[in-house]
């Protein structure tokens, strides 16, 4: 193909990496990100007249970071770099993507998505009260802001992030109320021979954790999160069960949680390709094989948007995807590079194995979320409507829980309803969580203004 | 849905809102039932339409059966015990165009014959009663008893008001094979065999197919309907809205439920396959449909759409849909084709259906329908080409 239309969705840690791999290759790909600058979540970057250093805003990772922000803007005038750009739908070959008021169709030859993730949530009493946010939002508002969600803080959740954010929170000078992390000890201590795949990371782990514990920051394992109290103006506590399983209350004034990441994988589904379960993380993921290559011809997965590797990994999967649509297209390929390549891959997805192990989705607390919870923040449903959706009008998965109950059906789509809405399912069905599927993606993948125009394709 | 006992009075294939509701009408008449659904009820057309219960507009012979079919959805909730969210809030049409007055006028007067009431209402009295009307509208074609209703969830109330009446439902249950021999059909699936005297083909866009292996073929082709659905609104937008148009890339239709969000659909369709169990969105369609609803209501500018959605939909050359019996196998009938306005007439046809079945004739006029309109193939491609 003497000039292939390559576009790449996502100018994170894996989207980067893509396009520096094609850009070295002689090509000029189109680049879709939304943000207005290139990073991705993690290495998010703040507005141009800020001052912060990587150093303040990324801590141990400012070096990755600077050089992810290096590669990007040393290439950014060789590709088609598409900022604040959604790209909402997928078909027949076409990327449709939405800037301000206008919207376009990209065609392509090869696709690369790179999207990233979005916080797996677990819907809680409370949790729509004002001062709620996930801990990627409270994660954003610090690094490209400098805000804190509140003064006094509780995070909830549990994974790595978890204890990031708090740690970053405490750094500029926030030390949270408390983390309450679900998992336990003894779990945590199962998921470690599968995490010294990455001795570095561990070892950052350890030392995050005690950073807390030495600043005052009460660190809790083997919670079960109860109730967000407050009103519906703001937040005033933390009502929880500890490991012994009493009941304990914290004051706060704001709550981030997040149990992990959730891959976003709508594209990949408007695009047509397959799915299957992955039981430790019990999330439906697109099929991928070891360089990235989705079920449908031309399109490409890589970074968080595919598997939840963490930023390194991402960057790891972005070259690979690279190189597998570079060779797909007639380029030679350096074996011994991707042999490296892949081998380090393995190691990230062994290390991610431990941490899906360490810090395990807490599925039989979604389960049991009491009836009177709303489960579905947009549409208002509650766990009971959606229980009854199964049990009184049969509804083996969640689509069709979805057609009765609208749990799913609102501004999110699913994105932040749809893993506890699964577990619900499957629970009232009494049946494995596979059998409640996944919510399908339909676009757009964010809400659409209809006041759009369309600006002519580039043909 | 519980699992059959293999033999009954009549075997429904296919469970749409058709074959749910002649199967909840069968039982309402004693009759033993056995439903078998390829996906789940009412996935298909019955599921994704418009949700519009329509009588105005409609080809003028079928407006008896739409106007039986109106009264059962004033009873739906008693029926059913489901109030499937139907509101009978008025059907508006608007015109863009001033020599489209002759034309719903003509209409107006030729359904009164049927006895649909409806009324032209002029420029003035258009904004006055519908404040959100565009300003390139120049007439409106009122009629104040037609409604909408959730589509998700007609087919599945009347399944289960059948199965609480003792209809056998059985989903996931595709047909392999309809075959009679003697008295009896007998119904191939993977989940074994079921037999019966009766068999109704009620599978929608998979009609055909069905009737062509009985020897009764019929041009009929798959489109799927491209719908989409707004974020919430204040509720502002109370009557059905469509277009009387000449112009096919002018027909958008919306509607409002109370909590606000609004679903549109129209301006063209797209083929869907078969074979899918999905018909896809073409988001390439969007553009233009966004263009005519702002033409219905322009403060939907501000508004942001939050899902698109197709379904399978079966279209007949005519586009009447084909009911009545066989015109080869005493036993066989059949209900399918609805040409992408089953939703508001699908009640109706399911009454009128069993009654057909259970008493060999029915008093609402379906003649027009009978499937040996497309006996000789001459005939339908020029009626097609027509």
């Amino acid at each position: 193909m003497a000039d292939p239309r390559i576009v790449i969705v996502g100018a994170g840690p894996a989207g980067t990496r893509a396009a520096e791999l094609l850009v070295a290759a002689g090509l000029r790909p189109v680049v879709i990100d939304e943000s207005p600058r290139s990073g991705g979540q993690i290495y998010r970057r703040p507005p141009p007249n800020f001052t912060r250093s990587h150093e303040q805003l990324y801590g141990t990772e400012a070096g990755r970071a600077r050089a992810i922000h290096a590669t990007f803007d040393a290439f950014a005038n060789k590709v088609d770099y598409r900022a604040e750009t959604l790209a909402w739908a997928v078909k027949d070959d076409r990327v449709f993507v939405q800037k301000a008021m206008t919207v376009e169709q990209i065609p392509y030859d090869a696709l690369l998505l790179a999207p990233g993730a979005t916080d797996r949530l677990i819907p809680l009493e409370g949790w729509t009260r004002p001062g709620c946010y996930s801990l990627g939002a409270a994660q954003i508002t610090l690094k490209a802001q400098g805000c804190a969600i509140g003064q006094e803080v509780v995070f909830v959740g549990t994974g790595p992030l978890l204890y990031l954010v708090a740690y970053q929170y405490m750094k500029a000078g926030i030390a949270p109320v408390a983390v309450l992390d679900t998992s336990s000890l003894a779990q945590q201590l199962r998921g470690l021979p599968l995490m010294v795949a990455r001795p570095e990371q561990l070892i950052k782990g350890a030392q995050i954790v005690s950073a807390l514990r030495q600043g005052g920051v009460r660190v809790l394992r083997g919670v079960r999160p109860l109730e967000v109290l407050g009103d519906d103006r703001s937040v005033t506590g933390m009502r929880f069960c500890d490991a012994a399983g009493h009941e304990q209350e914290l004051r706060c004034t704001a709550v981030g949680m997040g149990y992990h990441l959730r891959a976003e994988s709508q594209l990949a589904d408007l695009a047509g390709c397959s799915f299957e379960f992955h039981p430790t993380v019990r999330q439906w993921l697109p099929v991928i094989d070891e360089m990235g290559r989705s079920s449908i011809r031309n399109v490409y997965l890589a970074g968080d948007g595919v598997r939840i590797l963490g930023a390194d990994g991402a960057e790891v999967a972005g070259r690979l995807a690279a190189i597998a649509l570079l060779s797909d297209l007639g380029w030679p390929i350096d074996q011994a590079k991707v042999r490296s390549l892949q081998a380090e891959m393995r190691r990230h997805v062994r290390f991610a194995s431990g941490i899906a192990k360490a810090f395990p989705w807490p599925h039989e607390q979604v389960a049991a979320i009491p009836d009177r919870t709303l489960i579905c923040r947009c549409e208002a449903i509650t766990a009971g409507e959606l229980r009854a959706s199964v049990k009184d009008l049969f509804s083996p998965e969640v689509n069709r829980a979805k057609a009765f109950s609208r749990v799913g059906m609102g501004r999110c789509q699913g994105r932040f309803c749809g893993p506890a809405s699964q577990e619900v399912v499957a629970a009232a069905n009494g049946a494995p969580i596979q059998s409640a599927g996944r919510i399908r993606g339909q676009a757009p993948v964010k809400p659409l203004p209809i006041g759009i125009t369309e600006e002519t394709s580039r043909g | 849905m519980v699992e059959a006992s293999g033999q009954a009075d009549v075997i429904i294939v296919g469970g749409g809102i058709v074959g749910a509701s002649t199967a909840f009408f069968l039982r309402g008449r004693g009759v033993k039932v056995i439903l078998l659904e390829r996906f789940l009820i009412g996935q298909q057309a019955s599921g994704t339409n418009f949700g519009n219960v329509r009588r105005q507009g409609r080809y003028l012979r079928q407006l008896p059966l739409a106007n039986r079919s109106r009264d059962i959805w004033g009873r739906i909730h008693e029926l059913t015990g489901s109030n499937v969210e139907f509101m009978p809030v008025g059907h508006i049409r608007f015109l863009w165009k001033e020599e489209q007055l002759a034309v719903v006028e003509k209409y107006q007067r030729d359904a009164a014959e049927y006895g649909l009431e409806l009324h032209i209402l002029g420029k003035e009295a258009i904004r006055e009663r519908f404040p959100f009307i565009g300003p390139e509208a120049v007439a409106g074609s009122w009629s104040p008893h037609d409604g909408h209703a959730n589509p998700r969830l007609v087919a599945p109330a009347f399944a289960q008001a059948a199965m609480r009446n003792g209809a056998t439902i059985i989903e996931n249950c595709e047909v392999l094979s309809i075959e009679k021999s003697g008295e009896d059909f007998t119904v191939e699936t993977p989940r074994g065999n079921y037999r019966a005297p009766v068999v109704v083909i009620s599978s929608g866009a998979w009609g055909a197919d069905h009737a062509a292996a009985m020897g009764e073929a019929v041009p009929l082709v798959v489109d799927g309907p491209q719908m989409g659905v707004t974020e919430p609104l204040p509720y502002f937008v109370h009557p059905v809205v469509g277009v009387s148009t000449q112009v096919p890339g002018e027909v958008a239709y919306l509607r409002q439920i109370p909590r606000g969000n609004i679903i549109f659909g129209g301006v063209r369709r797209r083929p869907a396959a078969l074979d899918e169990r999905r018909a896809k969105y073409d988001p390439a369609g969007l553009m233009e449909q966004l263009r005519q609803i702002q033409r219905l209501a322009p403060a939907l500018r501000h508004a942001r759409v939050i899902r698109t959605w197709s379904g399978v939909e079966g279209y007949l050359a005519d586009d009447i849909p084909v009911m009545g019996d066989s015109d080869k196998i005493a036993g066989l009938f059949y209900a399918f084709g609805f040409c992408g306005h089953g939703f508001q007439i699908g009640p109706g046809v399911g009454d009128v259906m069993a009654e057909l079945i259970a008493t060999g004739t029915t008093t609402t006029p379906i003649d027009d329908f009978h499937i040996r309109r497309f006996k000789d193939p001459a005939r339908w491609q020029r009626t097609a080409a027509h």
